[in-house]
C-alpha cells in the first residue's frame, strides 16, 4: 500500500510570505525533513491557476497533499480537495504575522516557517483521506416526541418538508396545554408605522387555533399519531433508530426513524409551594393556567371566583409567582411567557366588563416577541394597572388582600381583591438525569453514594425516550432541570446526536416561541437524518466523513471512551468493548484523549498525526537559548482567535509552535510527555469555556480535558520539570489580546525557570 | 365600613384615572406611561420635583388623588418638552402636567402659595384685561403679591434690572398707564367667558 | 412686490418698549434686506404662552390662539402664519393641531370664537421664522447676502426648548439641533456644534417665579459657552434672550462669577453681516455689548 502514497508540497510566496521568508529554503525543508517527492511554489496559490497546478499533481497522481500558505481557515474554497489527503502550514497568519519585520528577527522567523512546514509534511504523512465507511442508510422518517403546539408544530413542518412522520402523545388527545387556554396572545406586531393614538389599534386576543392545527396533523398523510402512547425503547443512532411505542393497553408497535425530536413541553409549576400567596388557603388564589380554565367555563361572561361563583370585579395577577427566586422550591429562571399571559388574562376581564379593576403587579415586565410590547399597550389602553411593586403576602382570611411593596412610590402597600392570578413558571418536562444514571452504575456496590443516587433516581420522572445507551435513557439535562442545549450557539443540539429538543422542554417559552422552535428543530432533524445517510458528521463538524475507529486487540476494555464520549455516542458489547455508532459520533475525539492505550483513532486525526508534528518540530540545543513552546489550541475558538489576533498584528513569540485540535477532550495525555521528553520547555492548552455556561462546541471536552490536565502533574514530577511549564486556559474566539498573550507568558516563564533539560 | 377601609378598596383602582381621564388635558395618556422613568430623568428641574412625573404618574394610577392634587411637583414644570420628546411611549407630559395643576386648582387643592401657581394666575389675569401682556405691570404684581412690604423690597432688589432695561428701550414706563391693547377687547373678553363656561359643562362629577 | 409675504404674529414681548423689542427691529431689518414681507395679523392677542395654563384650562387656552388664526384666515388668507417669539409659535401650532384631532375642542373654540364674531377653518400652516430663513430663503442665500462676514467671532448657537421641542426645526435632532450653527456659519462666524448646553432649559417663565433655581440653570449655559471659547451666545428664542443676558448681575453676585457674556439673536448676526449699522442692528438695545459685532457694524 505504501507504493500507492505520493506526496506533494506546495508553497505559497503570496501574500509577504516570499519577501519575509527564505522561499528556497522551505522548499528544501520540505523536500528533505518533509519527504515531500514533489514540491512546487507559487506566488499566488490560491489563485485559478495555482489551484490547477495542485489538481494538476492530484490527477497526476498525488494522495497526500501539503499546503504551506495561509491559515487553514482562510481559502477553504481555493484548497478544497476532498480526495486526498491534505494538510496545512500556516505562514501567513502562524508566522509572518505574529514576527515583527528586521533583520534581527529573520532568523527565528524563518526557523518558525520550517518547523511549520516539517509539522504539516509529517501530518500528512501519517494520515488518510477520510471516506464514508458505507454502513449507512438514509431513513427519512422523523420520529415527534410529545402532541403538544411544538409536537404538533414539528410534524407539520417536517411533513411539510416531505418527511414523513411518526407523532407520540402520551395523553388521549393532540393539544398541550394550548388546548387549555381561552385564547392566546398575538402573535404579530401592530403594522408598522401605527401611529400612536390612543385609539390606535393594537393587536390583541387571538383564538388559539387549537383546533386547526389537530385537524392539519390528523388529516396530514404524511403524518402517523399514536395517542395514549409511549416510547418504551428506543436504540440505534440518526438514520437507524429504532423505537417501540406502546400503548396505554399494552399493545406495541416498532418502527425506524432517521431522527427524533423531542417536544416533551413542560409541567406548570407546583403552586402548593406558594402558601405565602394564599394558594392553598382560598380557593379565589389560583395559577394563571386554572385561570384559563375559569375563563373557559365563563365563556365570554363574567368570570367567577370559585369560592362563592360571585362575579370577580376586581382581580390582582402576582407576577414571577415562585419565580425569579432563590428562595428554596422556588423557580431560579424566568419563565418568558407568564408577562404576556397575564397581560392576555386581564385583558379577559376587561372585555367582558371595563369597570373591573385588574392589577398586574411586577418587578419587570417582559414581553418578549414581536407582539409583546403591543400587546402590552393593548393592556394600557383597556385600563390595565401595571404597577411595579413586590408581592410579599397574599392575606386569605375573609376577602383577599395583596401586601406588597410599590417600588416606584418606594411604600408598603395593600389592596384588596376578589381573584389573585399567580403567575406561575414551567418547569422543563423531561427524563431522568442519564448522568445520574451513569453514576449510579458506575457507584461501588453498597457505597454512600450509591444509596444517594439510588434515591433521587426513585423520585425522578419516568424516562421519556427510554433509550438503550450507555449513558442512560434520557436527554442530558443542562440548567434548571432543561434539556441541554446551547440556547444562543446551537439551538435545538443535544448531547444525543440526531435528538432534537423543542420548546418549553429546552428553554421556558411561549406559544409563538414554540412554534419557531419546532420549525427549527424540525430542520436540524431532517439535517440529522440526511447527514446520516451520507455518513457524514452532524454539527459542529457538518460534513466531515472522518470516523473514529479502534484497533480491538490493543483495547482494555477500560471503558474510559464509552464514559466519556460528551454524546453518548459509544455502546458496549458483552465483552465490554466499545460499539462505535458512527453517526451518533461528533467527531471531536474525546474518545481519542481519554485512550489510554492510543488504540482509538480517525483517518486524518489520530494520535500519531499530532505526535508526529511534535517530532518534526526542531529542536534547537539547550544552549541555544531558543526554546520551543507546544500550543494545542481549539479549533473552534482558540485557533480562530489566534488568526484575527494575527490580522490585527498582536505579535507572539517565535518559540511557539501552535497545532489546531478538534476539542482540547482530543488531547491525549501522550502528546504532553512525548514533547516533554523531546525539548519542549513549555505547554500551552487552549479550550473553550467551561462549565454550566459551557462554550465547548462539544459540550464537555473543554471540561474533560481540565481534568485530565490537573493529573499532568504526576508526569511533571516524574521527569523532574517545574509545574508551570504546563498551562491550561479557557479561551474565547474573543480574546484577541489574551491568547496571544497567554502564549507569550509562557515565554516568561520559561525565562524564569529555565530550558529544558531533555534536548537531545 | 370604616373611612380608613374605604380608603383602602379604592386604592390600586381606576378612581382617580378615571377622573383624571375626563377632566384632565390629554389625561387618557396616564394610563399608557410604562414607568420607565425617562421623563424623571429627562427634567431640567427635576431634582426640584417632590414627585417627578413618572411617580405621579403611579400616584394616580394608585389612586393617591389628594397627594396628587396637592401637590406642588406639577407647578415646577418650565415647558421645555424635554420629556415630551424622549417618552418612548410619546406621552404629551408637559400638557398632562399642565393639566393636572389646571384641575388643582380648579379642585382647590393646588398650594396657594406656590410662587408658580401664583405667577401663572398673574399673567392669565394681566392678559386678559386687555389682551396681551403688559410686562411692567405683570413685573410690579410680582413683586407685591405678598403685601406692599415686599413689593417694595422685591423692587429695590430688581431696581438694577430695571434700569438695564429701560436704558436697552426694552421696558417702558408709559407701560403703566394704558399700553398696548386689543381693539377688540369686549369680544375677546366674552370668547374667553364662552370657553370657560364650556369647559366648566364638560368636567365630570367624581365626588 | 416683495418676493415672499407671510401672515405674521409679533407676540407681546416683541411690542415696542417690551423686553424683546430688539428682536423685532432686527428682524424688521432683516426682512427688508431678504425682501420678505410680514403683515401683522390685526388685533393679535397673546397666546398665554405655556405659563397661563394656571388661569386658564385647555379650551380658554386654546380659544386664545384660535383668535389668532381666525384673525389671520379672514385678513391675510392664503398667508402662512409666521412667528418670531418661540412660545407664540409653538401655543399656535399646538392649537392648530389639536383641533384637528380633537372634534370636541374645535367645536368648543368655534363656538367661544362666536362670541367674538370669528370663524375658525384651521386649515394655515403655523411656522417660525427660522423655517422661513432655512426652507424658504435657504443657508445659501443667506450666505450670498453677506458683505462683512463675521470672521473670527465664535458664537455659541443657544438652540433652548421651545424652537426645538417638540415639533423639531427642519428635521433636525433634538439632542443635536444643527440649524442655529449652519447660520452662524452661514454668516462666517464660528460655530461651536459640540456646545453642551444649546438645549438645556433656562428656565422659562420660571426666571420670573423661581430666580433661584432658573439662575442655577442659566448659570450653567453660560459656563459652557466660555469653556468653549464663546464670545457671545446666539439664539432664536426671545425668553432665552432675554432670561440668558439679563440675570448675569445677579448671576454674579450670587455665585461670585463675572460673566459678561453678550447674548444676541441670529437675526442680529445677520443683519451686521449683511452691512447694517449698529441701530438697525438692535446692537444699542443689548444690555451686555456685543462689542465684536459693534466693531464690525460701525
Amino acid at each position: 500500500m505504501a507504493d500507492d502514497k505520493k506526496f506533494a508540497g506546495f508553497i505559497c510566496t503570496g501574500c509577504g510570505i516570499g519577501d519575509r521568508l527564505d522561499g528556497g529554503r522551505l522548499e528544501t525543508t520540505a523536500k528533505r525533513d518533509g519527504k515531500m517527492q514533489e514540491v512546487k511554489s507559487s506566488e499566488m496559490l490560491c489563485n485559478a491557476e495555482g489551484v490547477k497546478m495542485i489538481q494538476d499533481e492530484i490527477d497526476g497522481g498525488a494522495t497526500h497533499v501539503m499546503i504551506a500558505a495561509c491559515s487553514r481557515r482562510a481559502k477553504v474554497e481555493a484548497f478544497n480537495f476532498p480526495t486526498v489527503a491534505m494538510t496545512r502550514a500556516n505562514l501567513r497568519e502562524g508566522v509572518i504575522w505574529v514576527r515583527p519585520d528586521t533583520d534581527e528577527h529573520r532568523e527565528t522567523t524563518q526557523e518558525m516557517a520550517d518547523d511549520y512546514i516539517r509539522m504539516a509534511c509529517a501530518e500528512a504523512r501519517s494520515m488518510k483521506a477520510p471516506s464514508p465507511s458505507g454502513e449507512q442508510e438514509l431513513n427519512k422518517h422523523i420520529l415527534v416526541v410529545g402532541g403538544g403546539v411544538t409536537g404538533m408544530s414539528a410534524a407539520l413542518e417536517s411533513a411539510a418538508a416531505g418527511y414523513p412522520v411518526t407523532l407520540v402523545e402520551k395523553t388521549g388527545a393532540l393539544g398541550g396545554h394550548l388546548a387549555q387556554l381561552y385564547k392566546k396572545s398575538p402573535g404579530k406586531a401592530a403594522p408598522r408605522g401605527l401611529p400612536n393614538a390612543l385609539d390606535a389599534e393594537f393587536p390583541g386576543l387571538e383564538d388559539t387555533g387549537v383546533e386547526g392545527l389537530i385537524q392539519q396533523v390528523e388529516e396530514n398523510a404524511n403524518i402517523t399519531v399514536h395517542l395514549n402512547s409511549t416510547l418504551t425503547k428506543t436504540q440505534g443512532a440518526p438514520g437507524r433508530f429504532k423505537a417501540e411505542i406502546a400503548t396505554e393497553s399494552g399493545s406495541t408497535t416498532e418502527a425506524e426513524f432517521g431522527a427524533i425530536v423531542q417536544a416533551s413541553g413542560f409541567t406548570p409549576y407546583d403552586a402548593n409551594q406558594l402558601p405565602e400567596f394564599g394558594y392553598g388557603k382560598s380557593p379565589d388564589v389560583v395559577t394563571n393556567l386554572e385561570l384559563e380554565k375559569l375563563a373557559k367555563e365563563a365563556a365570554g361572561g363574567p368570570i367567577k371566583r370559585p369560592s362563592d361563583g360571585k362575579e370577580v370585579k376586581s382581580v390582582a395577577f402576582v407576577q414571577c409567582a415562585g419565580q425569579r427566586s432563590e428562595k428554596k422550591g422556588h423557580l431560579p429562571y424566568c419563565s418568558g411567557f407568564c408577562c404576556t399571559t397575564s397581560i392576555k388574562q386581564a385583558i379577559y376581564f376587561k372585555e367582558q366588563n371595563a369597570d373591573c379593576d385588574t392589577t398586574v403587579l411586577y418587578t419587570d415586565l417582559r414581553t418578549p416577541g414581536a407582539a409583546g410590547e403591543d400587546f402590552y399597550r393593548a393592556g394600557q389602553q383597556k385600563m390595565v394597572t401595571f404597577s411595579k411593586g413586590e408581592v410579599s403576602e397574599v392575606a386569605a382570611d375573609g376577602g383577599l388582600k395583596v401586601k406588597f411593596k410599590d417600588l416606584i412610590l418606594d411604600e408598603d402597600t395593600e389592596m384588596d381583591a376578589d381573584l389573585v392570578v399567580l403567575a406561575t413558571g414551567q418547569v422543563a418536562n423531561t427524563g431522568p438525569d442519564p448522568y445520574a444514571q451513569l453514576a449510579f452504575e458506575e457507584a461501588e456496590e453498597g457505597s454512600e453514594e450509591k444509596e444517594t443516587l439510588r434515591k433521587a433516581l426513585e423520585v425522578a420522572p419516568p424516562s421519556i425516550l427510554n433509550l438503550e445507551y450507555r449513558q442512560g435513557t434520557d436527554l442530558p439535562l443542562l440548567k434548571h432541570g432543561f434539556a441541554d442545549s446551547h440556547f444562543i450557539c446551537f439551538p435545538y443540539e443535544t448531547r444525543r446526536t440526531g435528538i432534537y429538543a423543542a420548546g418549553p422542554v429546552r428553554r421556558p417559552m411561549d406559544i409563538q416561541q414554540a412554534r419557531d422552535d419546532a420549525a427549527g428543530a424540525a430542520m436540524k432533524a431532517i439535517q440529522a437524518a440526511e447527514n446520516a445517510g451520507k455518513g457524514r458528521a452532524a454539527h459542529p463538524r457538518s460534513g466531515d466523513l472522518s470516523f473514529p475507529t479502534f484497533r480491538s486487540e490493543g483495547c482494555t476494555q477500560c471503558k474510559r471512551c464509552t464514559v466519556e464520549c460528551p454524546f453518548g455516542a459509544i455502546n458496549e458489547d458483552e465483552k465490554g468493548y466499545p460499539v462505535y455508532n458512527e453517526s451518533r459520533c461528533r467527531r471531536c475525539g474525546t474518545c481519542m484523549g481519554a485512550c489510554p492505550v492510543r488504540v482509538i483513532s480517525f483517518e486524518n486525526y489520530s494520535v500519531e498525526t499530532v505526535g508526529q508534528q511534535i517530532k518534526n518540530v526542531d529542536i534547537p540545543d539547550e544552549f541555544d537559548e531558543k526554546p520551543r513552546i507546544l500550543v494545542l489550541a481549539c479549533e473552534n475558538d482558540a485557533y480562530p482567535a489566534l488568526d484575527q489576533a494575527a490580522m490585527s498584528g498582536v505579535e507572539i513569540n517565535p518559540w511557539a509552535r501552535v497545532i489546531p485540535v478538534r476539542c482540547l477532550g482530543s488531547v491525549n495525555l501522550s502528546w504532553i510527555t512525548d514533547s516533554l521528553n523531546n525539548g519542549f520547555d513549555g505547554i500551552v492548552l487552549m479550550g473553550c469555556q467551561k462549565g454550566d455556561d459551557y462554550q465547548c462546541h462539544f459540550v464537555r471536552g473543554s471540561a474533560i480535558a481540565h481534568e485530565r490536565m490537573s493529573k499532568v502533574g504526576d508526569t511533571l514530577e516524574s521527569l523532574n520539570l517545574e509545574p508551570e511549564r504546563v498551562a491550561v486556559y479557557e479561551v474565547a474566539i474573543t480574546d484577541l489580546e489574551r491568547a496571544p498573550k497567554l502564549i507569550n507568558d509562557m515565554a516568561e516563564t520559561i525565562d524564569k525557570v529555565g530550558m529544558s533539560p531533555f534536548k537531545f | 365600613m370604616s373611612d380608613l377601609n374605604t380608603a383602602m378598596t379604592a386604592k390600586y383602582r381606576n378612581n382617580f384615572l378615571k377622573e383624571v381621564e375626563a377632566n384632565v388635558e390629554e389625561g387618557e395618556w396616564v394610563k399608557m406611561c410604562m414607568q420607565c422613568g425617562v421623563c424623571s430623568g429627562s427634567c431640567p428641574l427635576g431634582k426640584h420635583w417632590e414627585h417627578p412625573p413618572q411617580e405621579i404618574f403611579m400616584m394616580i394610577r394608585a389612586g393617591k388623588r389628594d397627594d396628587v392634587l396637592k401637590s406642588d411637583s406639577m407647578w415646577m414644570c418650565t415647558s421645555c418638552y424635554n420629556c415630551i420628546v424622549r417618552c418612548p411611549r410619546e406621552l404629551p407630559i408637559t400638557h398632562i402636567m399642565h393639566g393636572l395643576a389646571n384641575y388643582a386648582k380648579r379642585m382647590g387643592l393646588a398650594p396657594k402659595s406656590q410662587p408658580t401657581n401664583q405667577f401663572s394666575q398673574l399673567f392669565w389675569d394681566n392678559m386678559m384685561k386687555k389682551g396681551r401682556v403688559n410686562e411692567l405691570k405683570l413685573g410690579l404684581s410680582l413683586y407685591f403679591k405678598d403685601g406692599f412690604g415686599d413689593g417694595v423690597k422685591n423692587a429695590m432688589a430688581n431696581q438694577q434690572l430695571g434700569m438695564n432695561m429701560m436704558k436697552a428701550k426694552r421696558m417702558a414706563p408709559m407701560e403703566i398707564i394704558g399700553g398696548h391693547s386689543l381693539k377688540d377687547v369686549s369680544g375677546f373678553q366674552k370668547m374667553i367667558k364662552k370657553a370657560h363656561e364650556i369647559e366648566d359643562q364638560n368636567i365630570q362629577d367624581f365626588s | 412686490m416683495a418676493k415672499k409675504e407671510y401672515s405674521f404674529y409679533p407676540g407681546c414681548s416683541s411690542q415696542e418698549g417690551a423686553s424683546s423689542s430688539n428682536y423685532m427691529v432686527s428682524v424688521a431689518t432683516l426682512c427688508q434686506e431678504l425682501d420678505i414681507k410680514l403683515n401683522e395679523i390685526p388685533d393679535w392677542n397673546c397666546c398665554a404662552a405655556s405659563i397661563g395654563y394656571g388661569g386658564g384650562g385647555e379650551l380658554p387656552r386654546l380659544a386664545l390662539s384660535a383668535r389668532n388664526i381666525a384673525l389671520s384666515e379672514q385678513h391675510n388668507a392664503g398667508q402662512d402664519i409666521v412667528a418670531t417669539c418661540a412660545a407664540c409659535w409653538l401655543s399656535t401650532r399646538e392649537a392648530a393641531e389639536r383641533f384637528q384631532h380633537n372634534k370636541t375642542l374645535y367645536e368648543g373654540a368655534q363656538t367661544a370664537l362666536g362670541e367674538a364674531g370669528l370663524k375658525l377653518e384651521n386649515n394655515t400652516p403655523v411656522r417660525h421664522m427660522v423655517e422661513v430663513l432655512i426652507e424658504d430663503i435657504g443657508y445659501e442665500e443667506i450666505q450670498s447676502k453677506v458683505k462683512k462676514p463675521l470672521e473670527g467671532i465664535k458664537i455659541a448657537g443657544y438652540v433652548g426648548c421651545q424652537t426645538n421641542r417638540p415639533f423639531g426645526i427642519d428635521g433636525e435632532s433634538y439632542e443635536n439641533p444643527l440649524y442655529l450653527d449652519k447660520m452662524v456659519e452661514a454668516v462666517g462666524a464660528d460655530s461651536v456644534p459640540t456646545y453642551e448646553k444649546k438645549v438645556q432649559c433656562c428656565g422659562g417663565a420660571l426666571a420670573f417665579s423661581e430666580p433661584d433655581k432658573s439662575q442655577e440653570m442659566i448659570k450653567g449655559i453660560i459656563e459652557a459657552a466660555y469653556d468653549h471659547g464663546a464670545d457671545m451666545i446666539a439664539t432664536p428664542c426671545p425668553l432665552c434672550q432675554a432670561n440668558v443676558e439679563i440675570y448675569q448681575d445677579q448671576i454674579n453676585a450670587k455665585y461670585s462669577t463675572k460673566f459678561e457674556m453678550p447674548v444676541v439673536y441670529y437675526a442680529q448676526l445677520m443683519d451686521v453681516a449683511f452691512g447694517r449699522n449698529g441701530k438697525d442692528s438692535a446692537l444699542d438695545r443689548q444690555i451686555i455689548k456685543a462689542k465684536k459685532l459693534d466693531d464690525i457694524a460701525k
